[in-house]
C-alpha cells in the first residue's frame, strides 16, 4: 500500500502489481456482438484472461481483458529443462538485451550531456520503459512505420536509427537524422520510417492511423502488396484525449492495420493517472470501440513481445487494430527540467526492483541463454558505440546559416517572389542567408 | 548549394514546372480570353478534382459529406460513383482526427485532399495543419514532406452567424511552411486547385460559399486537363493608372464593380487578384503602387493583424516614396459577425465602401 507523502493518494495495490501477484482468472469474454473481431484473437494460443479490476465491474459484457503471463507459467511447466518450452532462442535474447541496453546507456549518456550544456531544451528520458520500445519494434520489418512522442529517442534507436544521428540531432548538429533542425521531440527518419516525434501528445496518434490507412489504401486502390503495420506509441495522458478516442473509432471502422500501445507510466509531469482519469483501466476503452483492449507487464520484455506479436500479426492479417496498455515507469522525471517531486520514493523503489534489463538478464541466465561474458561483451560494445556517438556528435558542424531558410517548403517557390519580379529561391543570395525575407 | 537546390527542384517538379511554361506561353492568350465557354466555380473545382483524383491514383478526397451526399454544398458530386468509397472517404465528425489521418498518409505517400466543410471547423484541426503538416518538411529536414490539400468555403456566407463566417486568410497566411490560395473565378479555382493537388507541400485553399455558383467565362486553354495557375503570383484583373485596388475571394468581384463606378467618374482603378496569400505576390503590389502612386486594400476579415495589414507594410518597406495618399484598407468590421440581415451587410466591405475609399485616396492630395 503506497502512500505518497504529498499526493495523498492511495494506489489500488491491484493495478501496480498485478502482473505477478496470482489474481482473479477468468476467462475471455466475447465482444458482444462483435465475434468476427474478438474470435480469431481470443482463439489463438494464449491463455486465460486476467483481469486487473475488481469484481464489481468484472462481469460487464463487452469488455475482452487478455493478460499474457506465459513467462510465469511456461516456467512453472518446464522446471529446467526443455529449450523449446522457451519463448525466444539465444540469438534473439541477445538482440533484445542488446537493443535495451542501448536504450539505456543512450539515456543516461543524454542525462550527462544535458548537465554538461552539451545539449538543451526539452529533453524526455525513456529509462525504465525500454521493454515496451524493444518487445515491440523488435518484430517490425523496416516498410512498418512508428509514431511516438517527445519521449522518441529509443523508439527511433529501436526501429534502426543510428545511435550517431540521434546524438548529433540532440546536439543540434547537421550530421543529426533531421540536420538539427527537429530536435529531442521530433526525429523523423525516412528511410527507417519513423514519421515523429510529436511535442502535443494526442498528435501522433492520427498520423499514426493516417499512416495505417495508407497501409490499407496501397492495398485495395494502388493493389500493391504492401502488409505494412503501423505503432503508435503514446502515454497515459494521452488517453484522455479527443484526438486518441476519434483514431479508435476510425480504426476500427476502417479495419486499419495500426496498433495502438500506451505506456502507461502512470506519470503526465505531475499528473497522476488516477488523479486524472475516469475509469484508469485504459485496456478498456478499446472494446468500447470494437477492437480488443490488452493489459501487458511493460516490465516484462518478453510479455511485452509475445502480446506484440499477436496484436503486429492481427494487424497485418487485416483484422484490424488493437489497443495494448502496457504498464510501466519512467525511473527518471518526465523531463530533465523536472524536479520530480511528486511521485513517492517507495514507488520508484518498488519500480526499480522490476527493472526490464535486470530481468532479462536474469531470465537469459536462469535458462542459459546467455552468460556473464556474453551480456558484459555486449555492454562493452554498446558503451563504446555511445562513446562514439558523443565523439562524433561533438566533432559534427553546427548548420550553416543558408540551412536557416531551407527544408520549409519541398517546393523552395513557396518563399515567393522577389522584389525584381523572379522566384526568391532563384536568387543566388537566397540560401546564402544574405538576402533579404 | 543553390545548383544542388536547383537540381532537387528541377527534378521533383518537373511536372509543376512544365505546367507553369505552359501558363507562361497562354497566359496572355487568358487574359484576353474571347471564348464563348461559362463555368461556375463549382463546376471548375469539382472538374480539377475529376481530373486530377483520374491522373494520380495517390489523390483521394476525405472529409464530412463529401460521399453521399455529393459534398456538403455539392462540389464533390459524382466523384464517389466514379472513384469509390475508398478514394472518396465519409468520415465521422472527427475534424482533429481526420486532419491528423490525412497528415499521416501524406507523410507516407499518398496525395490527400481534405475538405472542411468551412475553414472555421479547421480550428478544430489547426494543430494538424499548423504542427505536424507545416512544420514537418523544416523539421525532417527534407526527409518528410506534406503533399496535402485542406480545402473548403472561408470567410462569410449569408445570415450564417458568428461562428461559421470567419475569414482565416490572415491567420493561415503567418505560417511559414504553409501555401495559402484564395481563387476567385472559375479559372482561378480550377488553375490554382489543381497547381495545389500537384505541389509537394501543405496549401490551405480558401474557397467562397458565395462564389460557388457564380459563372465566369473560361478559355480553352483553362478547360485542358495540364492547365495550372501558378502558386505565388497575382493577377490583374483591370488595368488602370490612377488608384490601385488589391482583393482576394469574393471581394475581387466587389472591386470590379467599384472600377466600374469610380470609372465613370473618371477614376481609373487597376484591381489585383492576389490568389495567393502566401506567398504573397508583393512585386506585383509594389509594381502597380509605383505606377498609380495610391493603394486600396479590401478583404472580408477581420482588420487587425489582416491580409490588408502585410500589404500595407509591405508597400511602405518597398514603395514609400511612391505614395501620394496613405494605404487605405478596407476590412470586415472588428465585431463577431451578427445575424441580423442588415447589420450584418454592415459588418462586411460592400461596393460602395471600397468606391469611397478609392476616391478619399484620389483625393487626399489635392
Amino acid at each position: 500500500m503506497a502512500c505518497s507523502a504529498t499526493a495523498k493518494i492511495i494506489h489500488n495495490p491491484l493495478v501496480f502489481s498485478s502482473s505477478r501477484s496470482a489474481e482473479k482468472y477468468e476467462s475471455c469474454c466475447k465482444i458482444s456482438g462483435r465475434s468476427s473481431l474478438g474470435s480469431k484473437f481470443l482463439g489463438k494460443k494464449l491463455l486465460s484472461a486476467k483481469s486487473a479490476i475488481s469484481p464489481a465491474s468484472r462481469r460487464s459484457g463487452a469488455v475482452v481483458a487478455v493478460s499474457s503471463d506465459i513467462v510465469k507459467e511456461k516456467k512453472v511447466k518446464s522446471g529446467s529443462s526443455a529449450a523449446s518450452n522457451l519463448l525466444i532462442t539465444k540469438e534473439e535474447g541477445l538482440v533484445l538485451y542488446e537493443d535495451m541496453y542501448l536504450g539505456r546507456a543512450f539515456e543516461d549518456m543524454c542525462a550527462q550531456m544535458y548537465y554538461r550544456g552539451k545539449m538543451f531544451g526539452f529533453v524526455h528520458l525513456y529509462n525504465g520503459q525500454e521493454a515496451v520500445s524493444t518487445g515491440f519494434i523488435k518484430l517490425l520489418k523496416q516498410e512498418d512505420c512508428v509514431v511516438s512522442t517527445y519521449r522518441d529517442h529509443v523508439h527511433s534507436l529501436s526501429k534502426g536509427v543510428p545511435a550517431r544521428q540521434v546524438m548529433s540531432e540532440l546536439f543540434g548538429k547537421t550530421t543529426g537524422c533531421c540536420r538539427g533542425q527537429g530536435g529531442s521531440m521530433h526525429m523523423f527518419s525516412k528511410e527507417h520510417n519513423v514519421l515523429g516525434g510529436f511535442a502535443f501528445i494526442g498528435e501522433g496518434i492520427p498520423v499514426a492511423t493516417g499512416a495505417a490507412f495508407t497501409s490499407k489504401y496501397k492495398r485495395e486502390v494502388l493493389k500493391e502488396d504492401c502488409d505494412e503495420v503501423t505503432l503508435a506509441f503514446f502515454g497515459d495522458g494521452t488517453c484522455n484525449n479527443g484526438q486518441f478516442f476519434e483514431c479508435l473509432n476510425m480504426a476500427a471502422l476502417w479495419k486499419l492495420p495500426i496498433v495502438f500501445v500506451v505506456e502507461n507510466n502512470l506519470w503526465a509531469i505531475g499528473m497522476s493517472h488516477l488523479r486524472s482519469t475516469s475509469d484508469p483501466q485504459i485496456w478498456k476503452k478499446g472494446p468500447a470501440f470494437g477492437m480488443p483492449g490488452v493489459h501487458v507487464d511493460g516490465m516484462d520484455v518478453l510479455k511485452v513481445r509475445e502480446v506484440a506479436q499477436e496484436a503486429i500479426g492481427r494487424a497485418r492479417r487485416g483484422e484490424g487494430p488493437t489497443l495494448v496498455e502496457c504498464e510501466t515507469y519512467r525511473f527518471r522525471g518526465h523531463s530533465l527540467a523536472d524536479p520530480d517531486e511528486l511521485r513517492d520514493p517507495a514507488e520508484k523503489a518498488r519500480y526499480a526492483t522490476r527493472d526490464p534489463i535486470t530481468a532479462l538478464k536474469k531470465y537469459l541466465f536462469e535458462n542459459n541463454l546467455a552468460n556473464e561474458a556474453e551480456l558484459k561483451a555486449v555492454d562493452k560494445k554498446i558503451d563504446e558505440i555511445i562513446e562514439d556517438s558523443v565523439e562524433f556528435a561533438d566533432a559534427s558542424p553546427v548548420p550553416a546559416r543558408n540551412q536557416l531558410l531551407e527544408n520549409v517548403f519541398a517546393d523552395p517557390r513557396g518563399f515567393g517572389i522577389g522584389p525584381d519580379g523572379k522566384y526568391r529561391c532563384e536568387d543566388p543570395k537566397f540560401t546564402e542567408g544574405t538576402a533579404q525575407v | 548549394m543553390l545548383g544542388i537546390l536547383r537540381q532537387t527542384v528541377v527534378a521533383k517538379l518537373n511536372h509543376a514546372l512544365n505546367c507553369e511554361q505552359g501558363i507562361g506561353a497562354v497566359a496572355l492568350r487568358a487574359y484576353s480570353s474571347s471564348s464563348a465557354n461559362k463555368m461556375t466555380v463549382r463546376d471548375a473545382i469539382n472538374s480539377a478534382l475529376d481530373e486530377e483524383m483520374s491522373a494520380d491514383p495517390k489523390v483521394f478526397m476525405m472529409g464530412e459529406e463529401v460521399g453521399e451526399y455529393q459534398g456538403a454544398y455539392k462540389i464533390t458530386k459524382g466523384l464517389l460513383d466514379k472513384y469509390g468509397p475508398e478514394r472518396v472517404v465519409d468520415t465521422p465528425i472527427t475534424e482533429a482526427g481526420f486532419t491528423g489521418i490525412g497528415v499521416g498518409a501524406a507523410y507516407h505517400g499518398l496525395r490527400p485532399v481534405v475538405e472542411f466543410m468551412t475553414f472555421n471547423f479547421s480550428m478544430q484541426a489547426i494543430d494538424h495543419i499548423i504542427n505536424s503538416a507545416a512544420k514537418s518538411n523544416y523539421m525532417s529536414a527534407g526527409q518528410i514532406s506534406v503533399p496535402i490539400v485542406f480545402r473548403g468555403p472561408n470567410g462569410a456566407a449569408s445570415g450564417v452567424g458568428a461562428q461559421h463566417s470567419q475569414c482565416y486568410a490572415a491567420w493561415f497566411g503567418s505560417c511559414p511552411g504553409l501555401k495559402v490560395l484564395a481563387p476567385y473565378s472559375a479559372e482561378d479555382a480550377r488553375g490554382l486547385l489543381k497547381a495545389a493537388i500537384r505541389d509537394p507541400d501543405p496549401v490551405v485553399f480558401l474557397e467562397n460559399e458565395l462564389l460557388y455558383g457564380e459563372s465566369f467565362p473560361v478559355s480553352a486553354e483553362t478547360l485542358d486537363s495540364s492547365f495550372c495557375v501558378p502558386i505565388g503570383k497575382a493577377k490583374i484583373e483591370r488595368e488602370g493608372k490612377d488608384v490601385t485596388i488589391v482583393a482576394y475571394s469574393k471581394m475581387v468581384g466587389f472591386s470590379l464593380q467599384a472600377a466600374d463606378i469610380l470609372a465613370k467618374e473618371g477614376i481609373n482603378a487597376e484591381v489585383i487578384n492576389l490568389r495567393s496569400i502566401r506567398p504573397l505576390d508583393r512585386s506585383a503590389v509594389n509594381a502597380s503602387v509605383r505606377k498609380t502612386n495610391r493603394i486600396v486594400t479590401v478583404e472580408e476579415g477581420f482588420p487587425q493583424h489582416g491580409v490588408g495589414a502585410e500589404i500595407c507594410a509591405t508597400v511602405v518597406e518597398d514603395s514609400f516614396e511612391y505614395l501620394d495618399a496613405p494605404v487605405e484598407r478596407i476590412a470586415g468590421a472588428d465585431v463577431p459577425t451578427p445575424y441580423a440581415a442588415n447589420i450584418e451587410r454592415m459588418a462586411f466591405p460592400q461596393v460602395e465602401d471600397i468606391v469611397r475609399a478609392a476616391k478619399r485616396a484620389c483625393y487626399r492630395s489635392r
